[in-house]
């Protein structure tokens, strides 16, 4: 399926950019596989992934743990715990 | 409800004047103003600069609104939230709740204060004269959530 991927923040800092397109094998279901998945390209992501702990996800802007299930063409956004107010 | 993310200042009195308006119910008004410092952590701060999810931040704001209303009695509530380059003594967010008693609106405040710490998609970088860094979230600021949901007293 297609995503449109998102970083945030130091993680952004990190992979060197703010987001991507791209399109995921069929085995990849979930956001926790996802995560997975972009850690197994390589770098940036391994390190990015290594280095920036913990990580949070949302689909199309909510907070989604690792079991939620993806849906084609969702915004997947990865950041750093947050930090306003 | 109205929540704002902007990067321009805000006037905290008419903020709350706007709030209030002309209803006759309301008993009271509750309001936190988040400043910027110069110290953090020991280190000094020249300057900070807010980044946001745009779209994500103003729906998390109103998903804390809207637990705040379904946990007391709440006329109407504010959240302004600024992003981009803020200086020390600056204002950086005002929350602001109306109830007709000072219990729900006290206690709401605080809770929109504590749960858009850790559930705002808003990120700190703060700039030093050694250089950048980007702001950690703190423990206390998930305890303070959690104690919410616990349902325990705020210290």
């Amino acid at each position: 399926m297609k995503l449109s991927v998102l970083y945030f923040a130091r993680l952004r800092d990190a992979i060197g950019h703010s987001g991507e397109d791209i399109e995921v094998p069929a085995d990849v279901t979930t956001v926790g596989e996802l995560r997975s998945w972009l850690v197994q390209r390589g770098a940036p992501w391994s390190a990015a992934f290594a280095q920036v702990r913990p990580i949070r996800v949302a689909m199309d802007q909510v907070m989604a743990p690792d079991a939620t299930r993806l849906r084609d063409g969702a915004e997947v956004a990865f950041f750093p715990p947050v930090t306003g107010g | 409800m109205t929540v704002r993310v902007q990067q321009s200042d805000f006037d905290v009195g008419a903020e709350l004047a706007a709030l209030r308006g002309a209803n006759p119910r309301v008993g009271a008004i509750a309001s936190f103003v988040g400043l910027a410092r110069d110290l953090n952590e020991g280190c000094e701060v020249l300057d900070i600069t807010l980044e946001h999810y745009p779209g994500m931040t103003e729906r998390a704001l109103e998903d804390i609104v809207a637990q705040a209303r379904q946990r007391w009695d709440v006329i109407d509530a504010l959240i302004v939230h600024r992003t981009g380059l803020i200086a020390p003594l600056e204002q950086i967010v005002l929350v602001a709740v109306t109830s007709m008693h000072r219990h729900d609106a006290f206690e709401a405040c605080r809770y929109l204060i504590d749960y858009l710490k850790t559930d705002a998609p808003f990120w700190k970088k703060e700039r030093s004269p050694d250089g950048s860094r980007w702001v950690e979230a703190r423990a206390s600021d998930e305890q303070a959530r959690a104690a919410w949901q616990r349902g325990e007293p705020r210290k």
